[in-house]
């Protein structure tokens, strides 16, 4: 009912993400189905019958209160459970940023994405710098690195295909990367409320098969080259 | 009938000993929120404190001023217990005294360092600086006010002792506050 | 202060008492109560006409909201902030700690009054004025608030960001004030609870609802201070030109978000416990049967208050705070659920071998609980880092938080408003046009908001105006036209709601003392009850608070009160 809903991932680590949204689900679809179901059988077999009266069930020795106390601990194990699974993928997506031959600058103002490249020098601030509006070009299948900030709110990086979120402050460069396996291009709407041209503001990710992406690079940087 | 007034009198005290706790309570949230604030400033590298342009003779008097006036609210609340009203009214007025006192030096030092160009937009440390000290210096007068307002009323005769207590009370907070404020901003 | 404040007032009849003194200068906390009441309740009218407009907008984008006109983008950010404010500040607060507490804090302590009755009154005066900043707010040049309802800098430090002034501006003199009228009630609150309570009444026997209001209360006056510090800075952002929010001026954004947070988790607890509590009262007297683990729960509540403190951070996993801090938020968001799972179980423990009436307090307070269940399980998605990076600032959350927060204020508010109406208003409320407002509540609550887990699953953004620029979102409209279209269903049965509790004033049937045949003290005083509340004795206080079905007792309920055991009968 949940998991269906989310949009076709792309990026290697978006399967990652998508797993612990899964094991959440289930879980709390265990839990939901638990308590909902003992909640409208008590509600239906305690009704108030003529000549049935209530019991006098305070909870307040151990016998009973065991089992309310047992299902916490079962509580306490399963939280604990997600959130060794969610750990490592947290640490993926987010600290451990790999090292890639591809660096690009998103910035976010108000109301687009400015995004630079290095060039064929793969220096930022040199003549070869190229700068795209509302329009990240990346190849499939390998690491990009990001550097992601703003110029005057904040904005939020957000790829749902590839199930990467990141708010960005203008004064603050945060590394970030990303990578997408399949070709094809990707909405990149902002998520964080930046001013009156937030809805609406957003970016294309084009995603380039390996053998297309030389041919965009050559395209953009052909004058640079001679 | 006075067993029953004078359970009131206790139970009034009780509540506005119980009231000025939680209220203080808060206020330490409040002043803890904006401390931390600025020490996590200047921990991150924003709000280095500029030492050469602050006055910490003046605030070093000013800080003496305030424990004294912390003193004489002692006295006073001594008083009030023991019913020496003239007494009392005299150590309130002295409380009143310092808190003016603290006032008008902590203006002069403003005015100093507003004519030297140190404005509150001159800079982080600067914002924190009279964002801090203002916030506090507020806080010294509401209680000068208080302590006037029980001053005069001990004049008039309506005088209870538990309100000077929990002026009091207030008045140590006020106090501490600056304790807190003024080796964090003037000297370290 | 005057002798006043301070003597019993059992010897004052009040009839003569001017229209000024009974309902403006009024310092008795049922009426103060009432005022609260109807101010959440008007407020309320106004915060569900702003999420009209803005769902209007969202299903049927740029055309014209009938009643209300165009929304445009900035119009919708107005609507999106204002709404998110009222409905926290100036309905939830108001209607279930500020009624609920005055109300019930004196009637179930076996007091008079609030400790400070006219400081109570200033409270509530400051939260009216502050309620009227706020609308001033919509109408200045400028335009109204739009930076959201959490009010992120830079865009809420520098009017060139937004284009409001003032707006802006006085939304946050309103919060100054609220936070100010609830930081003096809080403080009133708490003396109360600690000073007055009557002979007999130890803590282990206090109804459950008054250790929520108490948790709540302390769990505001502790966290407000540090947003009273942010607003102090943004506010002087904005108006002398400092900059400890704005990069270019050498400030940090991110602070803003630290202290916005450290309030902002324990606020929803402040919403959340006393409907909680309202539940927990509501139970025991419809399932004839002791609450289940009285002491776990007041446990639960004061682990829960005091985790509350150290979770903040999980509002900001992907804000661009140190990403090593994510994990240990995350573990303490986790623990926080294990004192709210076993208020859950609790509660459903508690209708074990109960004997369930399903009466209008009763099924509120069960829907209560269904609707808390729901929105606590999603919250685990949340909080859990990793599925937060793709979740966070999509619809998935705006519907998590309506659940949560619709659960406590509208089903656990309607179960306090219909369990004490008989006492605060002296009649009986309609039940057949009850009957009709509850389930076409439950209906089209649910038919509102829950596809709205799916289209933020999808991956549609919040605060956002017009939903078909998104290409991911646009295949999905249908669920914003449904969930519309149900939000009108939703309102009709609000309607129904206002018709039945004037109608009620009026019309309903003479509540007698005791309509539930309940065990706690303000089921003692006479419906509604008379200035000083409880004649010339004070009642005293002889057994725990839900002593239903004792075994070898004459009747299936035990009243508090001590000598009250014959009294009150269903009449
Ligand atoms: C009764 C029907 C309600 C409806 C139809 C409704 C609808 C909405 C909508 C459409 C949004 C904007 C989502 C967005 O664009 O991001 C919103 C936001 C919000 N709502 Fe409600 N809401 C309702 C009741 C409530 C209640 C009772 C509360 C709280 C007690 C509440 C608290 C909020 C908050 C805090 C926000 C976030 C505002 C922001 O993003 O700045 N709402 N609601
Ligand atoms: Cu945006
Ligand atoms: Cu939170």
């Amino acid at each position: 009912m949940f998991l269906s809903w989310l949009p076709e991932n792309v990026s290697s680590f978006g399967r990652d993400i998508d797993g612990i949204i899964a094991l959440i689900w289930y879980v709390t679809l265990a839990w939901f189905v638990a308590t909902m179901g003992t909640l409208l059988v008590f509600i239906v077999r305690y009704r108030r019958r003529p000549g049935r009266p209530a019991g006098y069930v305070k909870g307040d020795r151990w016998r009973e209160a065991v089992w309310v106390l047992v299902p916490c601990v079962l509580v306490l194990v399963l939280d604990f459970w997600m959130d060794f699974k969610g750990a490592p993928v947290w640490a993926k997506v987010k600290i451990d940023v790999p090292q890639s031959d591809l660096h690009i600058k998103v910035t976010g103002k108000q109301f687009n994405w400015v995004v630079s490249y290095p060039g064929p020098d793969g220096t930022f601030d040199t003549a070869d710098d190229k700068t795209f509006l509302d329009e990240l070009h990346i190849p499939a299948g390998k690491p990009v690195r990001l550097t992601l900030g703003a110029q005057d709110v904040i904005h939020s990086f957000f790829l749902p295909n590839l199930r990467v979120k990141q708010d960005v402050l203008p004064g603050r460069a945060i590394p970030a990367w990303i990578d997408a396996m399949k070709p094809g291009t990707y909405e990149l709407p902002c998520a964080a409320l930046c001013g009156m041209g937030h809805s609406g503001m957003k970016a294309t990710l084009v995603v380039h098969a390996a053998a297309d992406w030389d041919t965009w690079v050559a395209a953009q940087w052909s004058g640079a080259k001679q | 009938m006075s067993a029953t007034t004078h359970a009131h009198a206790t139970g009034a005290a009780e509540r506005g000993k119980v009231a000025i706790w939680w209220f203080l309570a808060s206020e330490i949230m409040l002043f803890g929120g904006l401390i931390s604030s600025f020490v996590i400033s200047r921990l991150g590298g924003g709000a280095q404190v500029d030492h050469g342009h602050l006055n910490v003779t003046v605030a070093a008097v000013n800080t003496f001023i305030l424990l004294s006036s912390s003193y004489t609210m002692v006295e006073a609340f001594g008083c009030a217990e023991r019913g020496d009203r003239r007494a009392m009214r005299l150590f309130l007025g002295l409380t009143v005294l310092g808190g003016l006192a603290f006032l008008g030096l902590k203006a002069y030092e403003y005015t100093g360092e507003i004519l030297h160009g140190f404005t509150p937009w001159a800079g982080t440390f600067w914002s924190f600086y009279y964002t801090m000290t203002g916030l506090h210096a507020l806080h010294v007068l509401i209680g000068v006010i208080a302590n006037a307002t029980l001053c005069v009323a001990a004049r008039l005769g309506l005088e209870r002792p538990y309100r000077v207590e929990v002026a009091g009370l207030y008045w140590h907070f006020v106090d501490i506050v600056w304790i807190f404020l003024f080796p964090l901003v003037y000297l370290s | 202060m005057s002798h006043a404040a301070t003597l019993p007032r059992v010897h004052e009849p009040h009839e003569a008492a001017g229209f000024f003194r009974t309902y403006l200068y009024a310092t008795d906390h049922k009426t103060i109560a009432k005022q609260y009441l109807l101010l959440g309740l008007l407020m309320a009218v106004v915060g569900g006409f702003l999420s009209y407009a803005m769902r209007w907008q969202l299903a049927w984008p740029d055309t014209e909201v009938p009643g209300f006109g165009f929304v445009g983008p900035e119009t919708y950010n107005a609507l999106v902030t204002n709404h998110g404010t009222v409905m926290v500040f100036f309905v939830a607060m108001p209607i279930l700690l500020g009624s609920f507490g005055n109300f019930l804090i004196p009637l179930m302590i076996g007091a008079r009054d609030m400790a400070f009755p006219r400081l109570n009154a200033l409270s509530f005066w400051l939260l009216a004025l502050g309620s009227a900043v706020l609308c001033a707010s919509f109408v200045v040049p400028g335009g109204a608030a739009s930076a959201g309802w959490t009010g992120y800098p830079p865009l809420s430090a520098k009017a060139e960001y937004t284009g409001v002034h003032w707006g802006l501006t006085l939304w946050l003199l309103a919060h100054a004030i609220e936070f100010a009228a609830f930081l003096l009630g809080g403080v009133n609150f708490l003396t109360t609870i600690v000073t007055m309570r009557a002979p007999g009444l130890t803590v282990g026997r206090l109804p459950l609802l008054i250790w929520q209001l108490a948790t709540a209360s302390i769990l505001f006056l502790l966290s407000v201070g540090p947003l009273i510090a942010g607003a102090v800075m943004l506010l002087m952002d904005r108006l002398v030109g400092t900059g400890f929010f704005l990069p270019e001026r050498g400030g940090e954004p991110l602070l803003w978000q630290h202290l916005f947070w450290f309030f902002g988790h324990p606020e929803v607890y402040v919403v959340l416990l006393p409907a909680l509590g309202a539940s927990l009262e509501v139970y025991p007297v419809f399932a004839r049967k002791p609450i289940f683990g009285y002491r776990l729960i007041v446990w639960a509540t004061i682990v829960a208050g005091a985790l509350s403190f150290i979770v903040w951070a999980h509002h900001m996993f992907v804000s661009g705070m140190d990403p090593r801090l994510a994990m240990p938020f995350s573990i303490t968001t986790i623990l926080i659920s294990v004192p709210f799972a076993l208020a859950v179980f609790t509660m459903i423990a508690s209708l074990y071998r109960g004997s369930i009436a399903l009466e209008l307090p009763m099924l509120w307070a069960l829907a209560f609980l269904a609707m808390f269940i729901t929105g606590g399980l999603t919250g685990i998605f949340l909080g859990s880092a990793p599925s937060d990076i793709y979740l966070n600032g999509t619809y998935f959350v705006v519907a998590h938080f309506h659940y949560t927060l619709i659960s406590a204020v509208i089903f656990g508010g309607f179960a306090g408003i219909y369990y004490w109406f008989p006492k605060m208003f002296g009649r009986m409320l309609g039940t057949r046009l009850g009957q009709l407002h509850f389930w076409s509540t439950l209906a089209f609550f649910n038919l509102t908001f829950f596809p709205l887990h799916w289209i933020g699953i999808a991956g549609m953004v919040r605060r956002i105006a017009n939903p078909l620029q998104y290409d991911l979102v646009a295949p999905h409209q249908w669920i914003n036209v449904f969930s519309t279209v149900s939000l009108l269903g939703l309102i009709a049965g609000q309607a129904v709601f206002f018709l039945n509790f004037f109608l009620s004033q009026f019309r309903g049937r003479p509540a007698p003392a005791n309509p539930w045949q309940a065990t706690t003290l303000e089921w003692t005083a006479p419906s509604p009850p008379p200035h000083g509340n409880w004649g010339a004795a004070l009642p005293a206080v002889e057994r725990g608070p839900y002593e239903y079905s004792v075994p070898g007792a004459a009747q299936d309920w035990l009243p508090q009160r001590a000598g009250a055991a014959v009294l009150g009968s269903r009449s």
